[in-house]
């Protein structure tokens, strides 16, 4: 465990005593328009959530659904870039110093960026962790160090395909929380089987005290509840991005529209840890 | 580069070539590739896999290729000997059948009922389509929109085969986009799909096995020219996209010294325009893309770039990380053919050998003619002519302003 436990240690440990489940959004930085994403931010606190991932946008979203390809399409249009997702995060923390933000994304304009410079910034911008979707563990290399070295966690996926070597693998250089795709698939797909879930992360379990959190395919409380149930926490996005894209021409209206969803999740979360 | 690098025993293995390569996925498809490699190290030295590649290659796509003296071109330009690989007289008009047959028997071997590929030309669509008829193999294609519009030949080709065509319209609407949506395919039906990646690019072990399956050309091309020529040619030529034809044709000569090898890239509108797509040649940066580090067209932010050529088979901003080492290495030399000295090619070969080149296969005739023309008479180049020009007839005729 991290000596200096960053902000994403002390929430789960303090969610961990609380015997509460992590709520965890994701919405895309930038989108609809970036003048936005920071109030969307503090709108995700405000109604429960424990981790922020912000999004950055990237041109080729490979492992994402149409909903968060078009998310992404919108903050390109924009010109959104990581060093204006950098920025945001430094304005959030001007109002939250405690809620942790991991960024997620693809790794190409953190590799343009620079690793060491990446690191200082996002450090320097109040970043607690980076998930991008094509580095495994395996290609970290030097850079597993760097970003340990300038406090930034590196988070990554368990998938229903990872073979328990390689659970090994990745459980040993995970750190914050290990994030489980819960169905073969992109961001957005339809339905997911929270027994199996359930069965999975029994076994990862044995591997690791990480929390295991759990994405892909949770809509509402009734979903959230369910995955509450087997897992540390839960990661909500193509269900934010979707409502941000059917506001995008009111973004005044998205901050009440994100506090109703995640609310709703968050109720369905804590009345099952109480039940 | 000060580091040394054996070239015959690449890639490591982690899949990289060097600081190149190597395996950049979303978790889900970890396992997918550790199986594909598994099973393909089983079966590279298998006698029986091979006998069966070999034969498939003999009798179904009319192995080996002839090795072309050009003489009336080469006597025109008054240098260097040309000698053309008949690639294009391959089955399907192209290299890359060589490479969708040994994908192929793989995916037999892991029990998979259905193939998925990307295309830019249509031309490894095709290739794909062919051998999953042959197979009796569920298929489907994903290509981007704008090229479906720009090869309406080869479209219609793959769905004549039985294959499915989806248009992929979102990003720039050409190769890399195809690519992406093949990947969100794979990553959906990894249980039942086998991905036919069609160049030496994308995540361990494609680079690998795509250039095995490939090698065949330079192999026969190294035999050949020791029976026609004499002796080895001085210079090797080809055209690349993502590379895979170029890799085929160089990887048997890495060690010939004596040979020099130009890859020639897509010039585009001319690289100070910007509109190209010659990562190499442009000195673009690092980054990383369909699981693989390498030379990318990337913004400042690093998003893709936009790439432009003539040719939709050239039509992207990365390049296969072996080749990305061998520019650093100095082993080849990476060069641009813009649209217009390809088209000029594509007209010339056609007039003065009755051979008409598929517009990629044209980036390699403009440099090489320009390479002749610098040499005395008594030296010998090799050029791959990986595919035929048919399928680029209507993209040359709308350029003469011409409409069927």
């Amino acid at each position: 465990m991290n000596q200096h436990a960053n902000r994403i240690d002390r929430r789960f440990a303090a969610l961990k005593a609380a015997g509460r489940k992590a709520l965890i959004p994701y919405i895309t930085a930038g989108d609809p328009a970036p003048a936005h994403t920071v109030d969307f931010m503090h709108a995700c606190v405000e109604a429960g959530a424990d981790v922020i991932e912000l999004g950055v946008p990237f041109s080729d979203p490979m492992a994402d659904g149409p909903v968060i390809q078009k998310a992404c399409e919108r903050a390109l249009l924009h010109g959104t870039r990581l060093s204006h997702v950098l920025e945001m995060v430094a304005a959030f923390r001007e109002r939250d110093a405690e809620t942790p933000v991991v960024l997620m994304g693809y790794l190409n304009p953190i590799e343009r960026m620079g690793y060491a410079a990446f690191a200082r910034q996002a450090r320097d911008a109040g970043v607690d962790g980076v998930l991008a979707v094509d580095m495994p563990p395996e290609e970290m290399g030097e850079n597993a160090a760097l970003f340990a070295d300038h406090g930034l966690q590196s988070i990554f996926l368990l998938a229903p395909t990872t073979s328990e070597q390689r659970a090994t693998t990745i459980c040993h250089h995970g750190q914050g929380y290990l994030y489980y795709v819960s169905l073969k698939g992109v961001t957005g797909a339809a339905t997911l089987d929270a027994e199996a879930v359930g069965s999975q992360l029994a076994s990862l379990r044995a591997l690791t005290e990480l929390p295991l959190c759990v994405g892909f395919g949770i809509r509402d409380g009734a979903t959230a509840a369910a995955i509450g149930r087997v897992a540390d926490g839960v990661i909500v996005g193509s269900a934010l991005v979707g409502r941000i894209a059917e506001r995008a021409d009111a973004p005044e209206t998205i901050p009440q529209a994100l506090r109703e969803i995640l609310g709703e999740m968050r109720t369905a979360l804590d009345r099952d840890a109480r039940a | 580069m000060s580091r040394f690098f054996d070239l015959t025993q690449l890639p490591d293995a982690s899949g990289h070539f060097g600081p190149y390569g190597g395996r950049f996925v979303s978790e889900t498809l970890s396992f997918a590739l550790e199986e594909l490699d598994k099973i393909y190290a089983s079966l590279k030295h298998d006698p029986d896999f091979q006998a069966e590649f070999d034969r498939d290659l003999t009798h179904y796509v009319g192995r080996p290729s002839p090795l072309y003296h050009a003489e009336r071109w080469s006597r025109e330009i008054g240098g260097a000997q040309i000698w053309l690989k008949r690639e294009d007289l391959n089955h399907t008009g192209a290299h890359k059948v060589n490479n969708t047959i040994g994908q192929a028997l793989l995916a037999k071997r892991s029990g998979k009922p259905r193939v998925i590929a990307e295309t830019g030309a249509g031309q490894h669509g095709v290739a794909t389509a062919t051998v999953a008829a042959r197979l009796g193999l569920e298929c489907e294609v994903y290509m981007g929109a704008e090229d479906v519009e720009r090869q309406k030949l080869n479209v219609y080709r793959m769905r004549l085969l039985g294959a499915k065509v989806v248009p992929v319209e979102s990003g720039s609407r050409t190769l890399k986009d195809a690519m992406n949506e093949a990947l969100r395919d794979w990553v959906t039906n990894v249980d039942n799909t086998f991905y036919i990646i069609g160049t030496v690019a994308g995540p361990h072990p494609y680079p690998m096995l795509v250039r095995d399956f490939n090698a065949v050309a330079g192999r026969e091309a190294r035999r050949q020219s020791l029976e026609q020529i004499g002796r080895l040619p001085d210079a090797l030529v080809a055209c690349v996209g993502g590379g895979s034809n170029a890799m085929g044709l160089f990887y048997p000569f890495v060690e010939d010294d004596e040979v020099a090898m130009y890859g020639v890239e897509a010039g585009g509108d001319g690289l100070a325009t910007g509109r190209h797509a010659a990562p190499l040649t442009a000195n673009a940066p690092r980054g990383v893309l369909h699981g693989n580090r390498t030379y990318l067209m990337s913004d400042e932010g690093g998003q893709i770039a936009d790439t432009h050529s003539v040719s939709a088979g050239l039509d992207y901003p990365g390049v296969g990380p072996e080749h990305a080492l061998w520019k650093d290495v100095g082993r080849v030399e990476y060069v641009a053919a813009d649209d217009h000295e390809v088209l000029a090619a594509f007209r010339e070969l056609t007039r003065v050998e009755g051979i008409m080149p598929a517009l990629e296969s044209a980036h390699a005739l403009a440099h090489a003619k320009k390479l002749a023309a610098s040499l005395p008479r008594d030296k010998h180049i090799v050029v791959n002519l990986s595919g035929r020009g048919d399928k680029d007839i209507h993209t040359v005729a709308k350029i003469d302003g011409i409409e069927f």
